[in-house]
């Protein structure tokens, strides 16, 4: 009755054939010539990292064994997407980008090399590296990570907009000085918030600012033998500040607004002051984005029991352990964390875009310094000024400034963000936020085994 | 119109029972290149996904993994923040299905009319549908909803509305999202149903003397109640998985208001990462979601009856 | 109501539906312009997002954002110079191998499960098609690992053939309950028509029932085929730099530092537009082939 269903079947192998045979197409992101040797560069999409894309045409001219091939991912996604590949051995990359807060963590699992060996060819002139970036990115003494830039955080402020009002911004201010400053230049009238402050919950997003904010106030997350210490006085008057700050005379939405919606509301003029990422300023000064460029004085972030309050962050490029071809893959990141390359992206893409707070060596250019005039000082003592070891008042068992470095980081202080964005959204008090937080955190210290 | 037929499994019983092995496998034979294929490409990583689960494993401390028994199962069944995103993704689902399916009633209704242009304004209907998930939820974020750059606020200002959307309401404004975009897959289902009602009936019905809004209960809705039941069934199966408009426009927040479960157990596998817990959720959601569909189609829904 | 002739009884069998005595019908109504209007009101409505991110896409970046809305402004064309100087084309092959591919696939192999399902009734049909359904409702995101540690065994990672596959595997359960709901619809005498033995059969089968659902077979295919041109998830877990798809290129532009929502719409629009064409070019049969199946 239905001898002829079957037919269906070679079809369907047909079909699959098809599928099957048909080729993986020249692939995605592929740049230039063929090379033997494929390097796979996992990268986090911004404006430095597509001028890398823009340039390797000239690292394959002087490599032309080499064929570089790049995956340009927003933060969240690359940091998922490279966990997930390094962890179960996958290998799909040679180099990757990372955060100063997966280096340590990742050298600890033997999941990326050590670069020193490489480093140490003289002409890589490993000591012109910013040394709080390189303590960053090592781990046992070891670097293991090539930053490619960093940035500390500053306060940004309406040099027009405090003339008019009359009022002067302090060269060193504290946060107290900055509330009474937020509260002046508030004008609902106009639409200027007194100031701009991350909301959005993440542990880079809302996180970073705030725990800058808390570990200047006295504060800490956890003492030395791991004791949480999210409900101390200390860490409920920075957050209540903050959380305070930005009701009171934030910018509205703040509740989910991140790096890119302050910037936005900045430069479009819709507030006096910006607490956030040094790197900010590039796109203030810049005229297709910003309608205040010119406007900005930049001072350093504010502090209260600490003498500097800066966070620090670098990118860096990392050699995974599962490369199939580490020597290549240094190439490559020798050749994107050289002097030699900020010298080309000077003369190729235009000064102003050199790769900041990687290099000493770059503020001495001339040219840099005169395109970057308004921000260049106060970026590179920003970011030299930090303690990494220990940046607030009370030591730490880890190294780093606005996170903790353990594994379980990602998740508590997502967790943690969520509390304190809700109180941001005023759906609860910074006492309830923090107490919840306290409990997240104690019960990470000792499922993650730091203590008992 | 649905036609009401006696349980196949009294007609279909000795059919079967007649056939030879050779002919059952004759009449099998289209099934299964289908069939197995399917089952090869999601059985083999659901059943690694339930290894999964009963392990205890962290991908950022590698050898660590242990059996866990059910311990996975009992966390997780025991976690506070999964109830939360249990209520949350029926309240989202049952939320925007509901409103895509209304929206897109009444835009068929609308639509099944000929008016000057129809084609065209079937056309632009239909386009939230076709643009990418993610960037549509970007749109959103970035130029709609924003509070002080959004066209919502800025359209709504001059009758006194100015809200802050995601934060003050944070599930409808995900909501919203969601039924711009499935309302004119709602609407397309609700058309075919509505253009491919039987012309003599609805005169036939007219000659009678019956008003247009007798003829869509009596006649149009019955009519439609397959097409509804399809409507919602594809709706509902995609929209319990929605973690794209999530991820992008209110990353779970604020508090833990707009998680649902895909960003659950995304927040276990990628910011935890805890591959176990992550498998376990997976597995409870699929069991439950198994469940309740097994109880819609099979009691409620006519889609599983037997046709003419 | 203006008098009615009763239009010729449908034909019954071997001719498809035919929409002329529906629209027909639908003429000779008296047209009121309230209905129109509040149509065309909500069309713009809905479509308006779409057209501003269409807008925003010619924008500098200081004008994306702003208070009130631009609307009238200088068109540039940077943003679109700067997507396409990224190297926009391969992920392009690639979303088109995926899409068109695993379309193809999921047709093939859904026609004659949906037919088994529906014209044959096979024992357990309603236990097979419950099965495909609950294939959906794993949440990818449960079940991305085994599936990155199996691609990575077979050495299948970054690839476009494993990525057709998987689109496969997503689509085929709606395929086949897409064509089985035609299939069940069909008129009773071209079923008995197709009942007659042997290879008459499948002449039958080939000559009539397809014919038939074809317009179903291409709503079908274009849900699919949207589907699969969408994905994201599944596209930027198991890609790399070879095989990765468009909306992988699209959130390339969503930067951490530096403004980025007018590049993103220039980069969104060129996305969606192949989607939006073949959508806007077969909604007719979009229409008709979903209608289609209920038509007796």
């Amino acid at each position: 009755m239905f001898t002829n269903a079957p037919r269906g079947v070679p079809l369907v192998a047909a079909a699959t054939g098809l599928a099957l045979v048909a080729t993986g197409c020249s692939g995605a992101g592929g740049a230039g010539a063929d090379g033997d040797r494929i390097v796979t560069v996992a990268t986090v999409s911004n404006p430095q990292m597509e001028d890398i894309e823009a340039l390797a045409s000239e690292f394959n001219d002087a490599h032309p064994d080499i064929t570089v091939e790049f995956v340009v991912l927003p933060e969240n996604q690359l940091r998922d997407r490279v966990t997930q590949d390094i962890a179960t051995q996958g290998g799909q990359y040679d180099v990757v980008t990372i955060g100063t807060y997966e280096v340590p963590i990742w050298a600890e699992n033997q999941w990326i090399l050590s670069l020193d060996e490489y480093a140490a060819d003289p002409d890589y002139e490993i000591d012109d590296i910013i040394p709080t970036v390189r303590s960053a990115l090592s781990h046992e003494d070891q670097m293991y990570g090539a930053p490619f830039y960093g940035e500390s955080s500053f306060l940004m402020y309406r040099e027009d907009l405090f003339e008019e009002a009359g009022l002067d911004m302090p060269e060193r201010p504290t946060w107290e000085e900055v509330e009474e400053l937020a509260a002046e230049l508030d004008d609902p009238d106009t639409g200027t918030a007194g100031i701009c402050l991350r909301g959005v919950p993440g542990w880079g997003e809302l996180l970073a600012p705030l725990n800058s904010v808390i570990l200047t106030y006295g504060g800490q997350w956890y003492d030395e033998d791991w004791n949480a210490h999210l409900d101390s006085p200390e860490v409920e008057e920075a957050v209540t500040t903050y959380v305070d700050l930005v009701r009171d005379h934030g910018q509205s939405g703040a509740p989910n607004a991140g790096f890119t919606e302050c910037l936005t509301t900045m430069a479009q003029g819709d507030a006096a002051m910006l607490y956030d990422s040094t790197v900010a300023a590039g796109s203030l000064e810049d005229p297709d984005s910003s309608s205040v460029v010119g406007d900005i004085g930049y001072v350093a972030a504010p502090t209260m029991e600490t003498e500097h309050a800066g966070w620090l962050w670098a990118w860096a490029l990392s050699i995974p352990s599962t490369s199939t071809d580490p020597e290549a893959a240094w190439e490559f990141v020798s050749w994107a964390t050289s002097k030699e390359y900020h010298q080309l992206v000077g003369e190729e893409l235009g000064w102003e875009r050199v790769p900041p707070g990687a290099r000493v060596s770059t503020y001495d250019i001339p040219e840099y310094q005169e395109a970057a005039e308004a921000f260049a000082g106060p970026t590179y003592d920003a970011i030299d000024n930090v303690d990494v070891e220990q940046p607030g008042v009370h030591p730490q068992p880890w190294t780093g400034v606005q996170y903790v470095s353990i594994p379980e980081f990602q998740d508590l202080g997502t967790l943690v963000s969520q509390e304190i964005s809700a109180a941001i959204a005023g759906q609860q008090t910074v006492e309830e936020a923090l107490a919840k937080s306290q409990e997240y955190a104690d019960q990470t210290a000792v499922s993650g085994g730091y203590r008992d | 119109m649905t036609a009401q037929t006696p349980p196949e499994t009294a007609r279909r019983g000795p059919r079967t029972r007649d056939l030879t092995r050779a002919e059952r496998w004759l009449r099998r034979g289209p099934l299964l290149p289908g069939l197995l294929f399917v089952i090869a490409m999601t059985q083999i990583p659901f059943l690694f996904t339930v290894y999964y689960s009963f392990q205890s494993s962290n991908l950022l401390r590698p050898d660590s993994d242990s059996f866990a028994g059910f311990a996975n199962y009992g966390s997780v069944l025991g976690d506070p923040l999964f109830h939360n995103a249990v209520a949350n993704t029926v309240l989202l689902t049952v939320g925007a299905v509901l409103a895509s399916l209304v929206l897109g009633l009444g835009l068929a209704l609308l639509l099944d009319r000929a008016f000057l242009g129809r084609g065209i304004v079937r056309t632009l209907m239909i386009t939230p549908f076709l643009v990418m998930p993610v960037a549509a939820a970007l749109l959103w974020k970035t130029s709609m909803y924003h509070p002080v750059y959004g066209l919502l606020n800025w359209v709504l200002s001059p009758f006194g509305v100015q809200a802050d959307w995601v934060n003050d309401f944070p599930l409808l404004s995900i909501v919203m999202v969601l039924t711009w975009q499935w309302t004119p897959f709602m609407m397309l289902i609700m058309l075919a149903g509505l253009q491919s009602q039987s012309p003599e009936v609805l005169e036939a019905a007219r000659v009678d003397g019956a008003g247009p809004l007798a003829v869509f209960r009596r006649i149009t809705f019955p009519h439609l109640r397959r097409f509804v039941e399809l409507a919602i069934l594809l709706g509902t199966i995609y929209i319990v998985q929605t973690f794209d408009a999530i991820y992008m426009i209110t990353q779970g927040g604020p508090g833990q208001s707009t998680t649902n479960l895909p960003y659950f157990i995304y927040l276990q596998a990628f910011r935890s990462f805890d591959v176990g817990e992550a498998a376990a959720a997976g597995v409870i959601v699929v069991v439950a979601t198994l469940v309740v569909a097994m109880f819609a189609l099979r009691v409620v829904s006519s889609l599983f009856e037997e046709e003419s | 109501m203006t008098p009615v002739t009763a239009p010729p009884a449908a034909p019954s069998g071997t001719t498809a539906p035919r929409p002329g005595s529906v629209r027909r019908r639908r003429r000779r109504r008296p047209v009121r312009p309230l209905p129109g209007l509040l149509a065309w009101a909500l069309g713009l409505l809905f479509f308006f997002p779409v057209l501003w991110m269409f807008l925003t896409g010619f924008k500098q970046e200081s004008q994306a954002s702003t208070n009130p809305p631009t609307f009238f402004f200088q068109p540039t064309l940077d943003q679109y110079s700067a997507v396409i100087g990224r190297d926009f084309v391969p992920y392009l092959l690639n979303s088109v191998q995926a899409s068109v591919l695993s379309t193809i696939l999921a047709i093939v192999l859904g026609l004659p499960a949906a037919y088994a399902l529906s014209l044959v009734r096979v024992p357990a049909w309603r236990d097979s098609l419950f099965f495909f359904l609950s294939t959906k409702l794993l949440p990818p995101v449960a079940m991305i690992l085994p599936l990155y540690v199996i691609a990575r065994n077979l050495g299948a990672l970054d690839d476009a053939r494993t990525l057709t596959l998987v689109y496969t595997a997503m689509n085929l359960p709606i395929a086949i309950w897409m064509i089985r709901s035609f299939l069940v619809e069909l008129p009773k005498e071209v079923l008995e028509a197709a009942r007659m033995d042997g290879a008459r059969r499948f002449t039958e089968m080939r000559r009539v029932i397809l014919p038939m659902i074809a317009p179903g077979l291409a709503a079908t295919a274009l849900i699919c085929f949207i589907f699969a041109w969408n994905e994201f998830f599944f596209a930027v877990n198991l890609t790399a730099s070879q095989a990765s798809t468009v909306p992988v290129f699209l959130v390339g532009f969503i930067s951490g530092e530096g403004l980025y929502w007018a590049r993103l719409s220039a980069a969104s629009t060129m996305a969606a537009l192949p989607v939006i064409l073949a959508g806007w070019a077969a909604q007719r049969w979009l229409v008709r082939g979903l209608s289609l199946g209920a038509v007796k």
